[in-house]
């Protein structure tokens, strides 16, 4: 049972940044001084024609505008509500000096590109097939971005995601008050009218079968019911190439006693729950200790208190200037009144009386006084971070990786293997859903370069 | 505080502000409601043979966000009987015996019907006349506004005949749509007029529904055009205004109009030579409230030049005002960027790159990439300056020594043929 009422909820996981107005989109389109070679292009990981998609936005030309920023980034949309736009386009845009206030890049964004959907604009087209094929392994921002440059170039290509939706994190790992399922699948449609073929549900293994089960595990650890399971061998004979998009694995372990118990549960698991508005099976209790101080850390954190939770206290083993999540998403979680303890490394999950359910956290400071102190709560949330698929790369795709355990890539995102192409957050070790999505157009181009020879333009490209 | 009373060619006024011939003086009401805001005049609009207007009227062009940059207009003059508005221009001078009350008129081409015009409305009590020569739609299509305004000899006719009968200043409205205003404005002269008030609205087509292709105002599927005024017009009046302020042969007072829309804007109209300024659009806009920091921003800088009367400031550049040959060639400045202003949009650089004369390029400095003047390819045009949005981060610098001024006229006259 949630703990508000659906209506409450329902408003608070409103959207945060809320569309704009046309009237709105108007006025901030004007502001925008239309700088040369701007400092905001090159903040984007994409290189979006930032000054470009804003002033067709003041002419009135929508159209033109969704595509300017399809063309750099095929989930523009997404990008538009989850981007850290604070430390991107609009922590560089100029008016920062100059008004201590910049133009709202992300909102115009996706003024422009919610009319795209809300018109069903084909913006682009799929190239003269080519004769040639693709397969790419998760369907993410990396493996999405791949796929449509691919179809625009000509090539058949194919999508292989192991859960039941396409679109990755972006259509399973954002957080909800911050854009929701539709918007990743509006995206995932993009590349479906390309001619881009989606095979969900859809595990790939070793070859001969993996031994250790599932390779591509999904994060939660759940087992995913009808899947279908391809070996990468059987991969590779199919396409003439292979693009690697997928992701991290499951949620690193705290390994300290008590992890197993009722009421721990992992953050991705629960953003992941949340995703289907399902509020009165989202599991959530009065007091959340949220272990880890990371944007995932925040996302959930600040969701319990969406959810209702009463008091939601964020532990994280080192200091508040040491915090990897970024300082704004830091502010938003003060604001919706999350308490935050520092220095509190987690020692053990206490169980209640019964031993079922968790009772409190035991933390351990870690300024060397190594004093111990609990911390009551119903429900614990661990947002330490997710595994790398060492064992997928090295023994499945058999590529290498490295001291991380990330895939290595040259400049063309081309493995070990002259076939084998990976980006994504395989390939840095986990960053944004824009990064990853340029890392897609790279590899694009990489592919056809290494198939055809041949160098591929696009916007935003190298 | 500085005195803003003036005597513009006999008309006395409690401030230089008057409400121009146009929608917002309309009636009585609406004209006691501007004194009441502060406004100093007005000049009623127009009288004549009641009209019938047309629906839609006005039409506008904005620039970015900012709304009516420019407005066009295709009302007629007044559409209320004659009788009316003279019993409404008696009760409102009486009612505001200190402000200043002028009656716009425009008949026929015929010398009786403007005796009796005259006649019938000095009978209020008003203050001064305004001729309306200058509407440039519907009414030129008579033979009125316009039409006379655009003959010389017609306005200087027509001046005469109001002359012959006005026991009061007559003002003569001329019309922008000429390519020289020194003829009409001295016709008007001639004719006897005791000043000119300029410009009237200038002819235009305001644009066009892109999705119905019909230019706007829309009336029923068709457009015709209009008279154009709002801040747009500012400049081409500025210039008409110092055309005639700086002719020799042309001494008589001007009363400016054309985009005024604060006290800055009436500054510079005055300098020019201005002894009143006039305004519509602004009011149309934002409503009479506005003379109120007119008033003030007026005074403040009257006080901060330490200048007493408002009428000190009349002309005062009107002898900056020269012809092209007059000009010093050998004045030299440069572009100058300041890089602790610079916010590094490089509009400069791309504005002299493809509208100018390549004079910029990209430094490294600070850790970021500044965009510099190359002094020896800067020709000194302004166009970095003017499109630079901050403050203070390009200036114009001198770079002659001020020895050697040479007009192009003195380097003709010197020059070997």
């Amino acid at each position: 049972m949630s703990l508000l009422p659906i209506e409450q909820i329902e408003a608070n996981f409103a959207d945060i940044h809320p569309a704009m107005t046309p009237a709105e989109a108007a006025v901030e389109a004007n502001r925008c001084l239309f700088c040369y070679d701007a400092p905001c292009m090159h903040a984007c990981p994409t290189h979006i024609d930032i000054p470009g998609f804003i002033k067709k936005i003041a002419s009135g030309n929508l159209k033109g505008s969704a595509r300017v920023i399809f063309d750099a980034n095929p989930v523009g949309a997404t990008c538009a509500r989850v981007c850290p736009v604070e430390v991107l386009c609009e922590g560089a845009c100029v008016e920062n000096t100059l008004l201590q206030k910049p133009i709202e890049i992300g909102r115009l964004q996706r003024h422009a590109t919610d009319f795209a959907f809300a018109n069903d604009l084909k913006l682009f087209a799929a190239g003269e097939a080519n004769g040639k094929s693709v397969g790419i392994v998760g369907s993410g921002p990396a493996g999405l971005s791949c796929a449509t440059y691919l179809a625009r170039l000509g090539y058949a290509v194919a999508i292989y995601d192991r859960r039941p939706l396409a679109g990755g994190l972006d259509t399973y790992g954002m957080a909800e008050y911050k854009m929701t399922q539709a918007v990743s699948i509006a995206e995932v449609e993009q590349a479906e009218d390309l001619g881009v073929e989606f095979l969900v549900s859809t595990m790939i293994t070793s070859s001969p079968p993996y031994e250790g089960g599932v390779a591509a595990a999904s994060a939660d650890g759940v087992v995913l019911s009808e899947e279908r399971s391809i070996s990468f061998a059987d991969l590779q004979q199919r396409h003439d190439a292979v693009f690697l998009a997928v992701g991290l694995g499951e949620t690193n372990r705290l390994n300290i006693p008590g992890e197993e118990l009722e009421g721990v549960h992992d953050a991705l698991h629960l953003i992941e729950m949340i995703k289907t508005r399902e509020w009165d099976s989202v599991p959530i209790g009065k007091t959340v200790v949220v272990i880890g101080a990371g944007n995932t850390a925040v996302d959930a954190a600040t969701q319990a208190k969406r959810l209702g939770a009463e008091k939601v206290v964020m532990a994280y083993r080192r200091s508040q200037k040491e915090m990897p999540a970024y300082d704004y998403e830091y502010e938003l979680a003060k604001q919706d009144g999350v308490e935050f303890v520092w220095q509190a490394k987690p020692v053990e999950v206490v169980a209640d009386a019964a031993g079922q359910r968790v009772a409190s956290l035991r933390c351990e400071k870690t300024n060397g006084s190594g004093e111990q102190f609990d911390i009551a709560c119903d429900m614990v949330i661990k947002a330490v971070g997710q595994t790398k698929m060492r064992s997928f790369f090295t023994d499945v795709a058999s590529v290498e990786v490295d001291e991380k355990d990330r895939v290595v890539v040259n400049e063309k995102m081309q493995t070990s293997d002259p076939k084998v192409f990976a980006g994504g957050d395989c390939v840095n070790g986990g960053g944004e859903a824009v990064e990853a999505a340029q890392m897609g157009k790279l590899a694009a181009i990489g592919i056809h370069d290494t198939l055809t020879g041949e160098t591929a333009k696009f916007a935003g490209g190298r | 505080m500085a005195d803003l009373n003036i005597n513009f060619a006999g008309i006395k006024s409690p401030n230089p502000f008057w409400l121009a011939s146009a929608p917002p003086t309309n009636m009585g009401s609406m004209i006691e409601r501007a004194f009441d805001a502060g406004w100093g005049g007005a000049v009623w609009k127009t009288l004549g043979e009641p009209i019938t207007n047309v629906s839609s009227r006005l039409a506008a062009i904005d620039h970015g966000a900012m709304r009516m940059i420019g407005l066009n207009n295709i009302e007629l003059i007044t559409d209320r009987p004659l009788e009316v508005n003279l019993k409404e221009i008696a009760a409102c001078k009486k009612k505001y015996p200190k402000n200043a009350v002028i009656v716009s008129l425009m008949v026929e081409s015929k010398r009786e019907a403007w005796h009796e015009i005259v006649k019938r409305s000095q009978d209020t009590g008003c203050d001064g006349f305004e001729l309306n020569f200058g509407c440039p739609h519907g009414m030129s299509e008579r033979g009125m506004g316009a039409a006379m305004g655009q003959v010389p000899e017609y306005t200087c006719m027509v001046t005469e005949w109001v002359k012959e009968v006005s026991e009061i200043p007559v003002i003569v409205k001329l019309t922008p749509n000429v390519t020289n205003i020194l003829p009409p404005g001295k016709a008007a002269q001639n004719g006897g007029a005791d000043a000119v008030s300029l410009i009237n609205t200038i002819n235009s087509v305001i644009g066009v529904d892109v999705d119905t292709m019909i230019p706007y105002p829309n009336v029923n599927g068709k457009a015709a055009h209009g008279g154009y005024c709002g801040p747009a017009v500012k400049p081409i009046a500025l210039n008409m205004v110092a055309e005639l302020a700086r002719d020799a042969d042309f001494n008589i007072p001007i009363s400016g109009i054309g985009g005024v829309s604060n006290w800055r804007d009436a500054v510079e109209f005055m300098l020019l030579g201005a002894g009143s300024v006039q305004v519509c659009t602004a009011v149309m806009h934002y409503g009479y409230r506005i003379v109120e920091d007119m008033i003030d921003g007026l005074n403040n800088y009257l006080d901060e030049k330490g200048i007493a009367s408002v009428n000190d400031i009349v002309g005062r550049s009107v002898e900056r005002v020269t012809d092209w040959g007059n000009l010093d060639l050998n004045y030299d400045v440069k572009a100058h960027v300041h890089e602790e202003h610079c916010i590094r949009c490089n509009l400069c650089y791309v504005a002299c790159e493809d509208g100018a004369h390549q004079s910029f390029e990209f430094v490294e400095s600070n850790g970021h990439r500044y965009p510099r003047v190359i002094e020896k390819e800067c020709v000194g045009c302004n166009l970095c300056y003017l499109v630079c949005p901050s403050p203070g981060a390009i200036t114009m610098e001198r770079r002659d020594d001020g020895s050697n001024p040479q007009t192009w006229k003195e380097r003709i006259s010197v020059s070997p043929k």
